[in-house]
């Protein structure tokens, strides 16, 4: 079974690369120090039996609710608040 | 005409208002109040006409995460910097519909990461009572600007674990934390949109029941509004609370609360008491597991809701340059600060493969058991009576020495509620040496009739 409750540096580094974060080395040590700590606390929820409890995504109950499939336009301009656009669309960094 | 001081006479002689005069004397002291207690991060200069309706040139002020049109809307980030919504969320049509005047945007927390609203590089808003302590996080320009207003006002600001109850309890103000779902979210930046409710910070809890009746009610905009008709919650005001059932848990007197406010509290319950309600001690045995709980689903949630910013739609812009990884990760770094970069990773890291089940799907499970335990109350009991907070207003020197777990442990009394959904309002319950604490009162999931019932009753509204 993995420890999950066991953070350092390098999984600091990971995590940072998945969300797209640059960290300074100063960073990641402090990061990886506050973290073990909060998880810590956090690991207190071992100790509840969950057994047959279903996951609650929301706090009441949401239902699914459909609009008719008639068109909308956008009422306001998309682009407003962009400086990267050309020819209508948003313009951005290199992919390949 | 500035003379008048509550919202219900302003809005009983609103016709009599020379709006020109009135709104201009309004800014100037929005200005004077910024100079001392900061609680904006952006004042509004430019006002129209409104229109005539339930709040007619009623000056509010909003949260800097729900958006308004034309107005700059950053939620607390650098990384929204300069960012103007070319639209008006739902609550904010609906008050500019009731002639509601829009004064300004509210400092906060980045994207509400706090408790004490000092995690922003916009204006940390100093609290009113001694300009060396916190307001309350996150919605602390919301009750700043209550508590030093005087001048008719209503605030909307917004909680996902606590940030309307924090506040209201450290200025001394009135603070509704509706039923999630019960306000559109339409048009908020979210923080953790399972759990983010906008609520209202004012000086009555008449001032409360008038707006939460014009913020209600269904939105086909927003997937998780409560189908619900709209109603007139000012009718609450002031009804006999005979026969009030109020449960007192003891776990939300036990460590770490301060023994002076836990006794204020306990005057409190005795005085609604003598209006007619009765009381009885319970436990709550889960509450102690709703803070880890509550940080895995928020951060889970807050991660994944960041992942828009990276310099591309609004708000910081750098040269494009490099590929999409270097380009996102150079705008992110430069643009979320320390508390925003912590919860990402937490969060980032508790929906990792292989953690989600440990972290993730684990707290939702206990939020079902919390959920159940309020519910199990609700049955036998109207309310629940806590102190706000465990803690009187600290000193900024105070809270730069605390560790981020022990600022999240400061949360421990409006977690739980606030990951159930179940609406709460924190009413002034007095003053310890010159500071204010807050009595909580907590309610079954749209039940806010029972609280407006008690808070004016304790406010002595007829």
């Amino acid at each position: 079974m993995k420890d999950y409750w066991k953070i350092d540096e390098k999984l600091v580094e990971h995590i940072a690369a998945v969300a797209r974060l640059h960290l300074t080395e100063e960073e990641k040590k402090k990061y990886a120090s506050q973290l073990e700590d909060i998880l810590q606390v956090f690991r207190q929820i071992d100790d509840v039996n969950t057994e047959n409890v279903n996951p609650s995504f929301h706090p009441i109950e949401i239902k699914n609710r459909f609009r008719d499939d008639e068109e909308k336009k956008t009422q306001w301009d998309p682009l407003a608040n962009t400086k990267h656009k050309e020819e209508g669309y948003f313009k951005g960094p290199k992919i390949v | 005409m500035i003379e008048i001081k509550t919202v219900k006479e302003f809005v009983e002689n609103a016709d009599s208002i020379d709006f020109d005069d009135f709104i201009s004397s309004v800014i100037e002291k929005c200005e004077k109040i910024q100079s001392k207690y900061q609680p904006f991060i952006t004042i509004n200069k430019k006002h129209a006409k409104p229109k005539k309706g339930l709040i007619h040139a009623l000056p509010v002020s909003v949260k800097d995460c729900i958006c308004t049109k034309d107005l700059q809307s950053t939620a607390g980030s650098k990384i929204l910097e300069g960012y103007m919504p070319p639209f008006d969320a739902t609550c904010i049509t609906k008050i500019k519909q009731q002639g509601g005047v829009i004064i300004g945007k509210t400092t906060q927390d980045e994207f509400g990461f706090g408790t004490f609203n000092v995690n922003s590089k916009y204006a940390i808003p100093k609290n009113p009572f001694d300009v060396e302590r916190s307001c309350g996080g996150s919605s602390g320009g919301a009750g700043c600007i209550t508590a030093a207003a005087d001048f008719p006002h209503i605030a909307i600001a917004e909680s996902t674990g606590g940030s309307i109850t924090a506040p209201a309890a450290f200025t001394g103000t009135y603070g509704l934390t509706p039923t999630y779902g019960r306000v559109s979210r339409y048009g908020l930046i979210d923080y953790a949109n399972s759990m983010d409710k906008i609520g209202v910070i004012a000086k009555s809890t008449y001032d409360i029941a008038l707006m939460l009746s014009i913020i209600s009610g269904y939105d086909p905009l927003d997937s998780t509004s409560a189908d619900l008709a709209e109603q007139d919650f000012t009718k609450f005001i002031g009804k006999d609370i005979k026969g009030m059932k109020i449960a007192v848990p003891k776990e939300y007197f036990g460590e770490g609360v301060d023994k002076k406010i836990a006794d204020l509290i306990w005057e409190k319950i005795k005085q609604l008491e003598s209006l007619g309600a009765s009381y009885e001690e319970i436990s709550l045995p889960m509450t102690k597991y709703a803070i880890p709980a509550y940080y895995i689903i928020a951060v889970s949630e807050a991660s994944t809701n960041l992942a828009k910013f990276c310099g591309l739609r609004y708000g910081l812009h750098k040269q494009l340059s490099g590929n999409f990884d270097e380009y996102f990760g150079s705008v992110r770094s430069q643009g979320f600060g320390e508390e925003a970069k912590r919860r990402i990773i937490l969060g980032t890291y508790a929906r990792m493969a292989g953690f989600r089940d440990a972290y993730y799907l684990k707290a939702l499970k206990i939020r079902t058991l919390i959920i159940q335990e309020f519910k199990k109350t609700f049955k036998n009991f109207d309310i629940i009576a806590a102190p706000s907070m465990p803690v009187l207003p600290l000193k900024f020197s105070e809270i730069e020495n605390l560790k981020p777990i022990e600022n999240y442990m400061m949360d421990i009394l409006t977690i739980a509620p606030n990951m159930a959904g179940i609406p709460m309002i924190s009413v002034p319950a007095g003053l310890i040496k010159g500071l204010p604490a807050g009595l909580h009162l907590m309610a079954d999931h749209f039940n806010e009739a029972a609280l407006i019932k008690a808070s004016s009753s304790l406010e002595g509204l007829k």
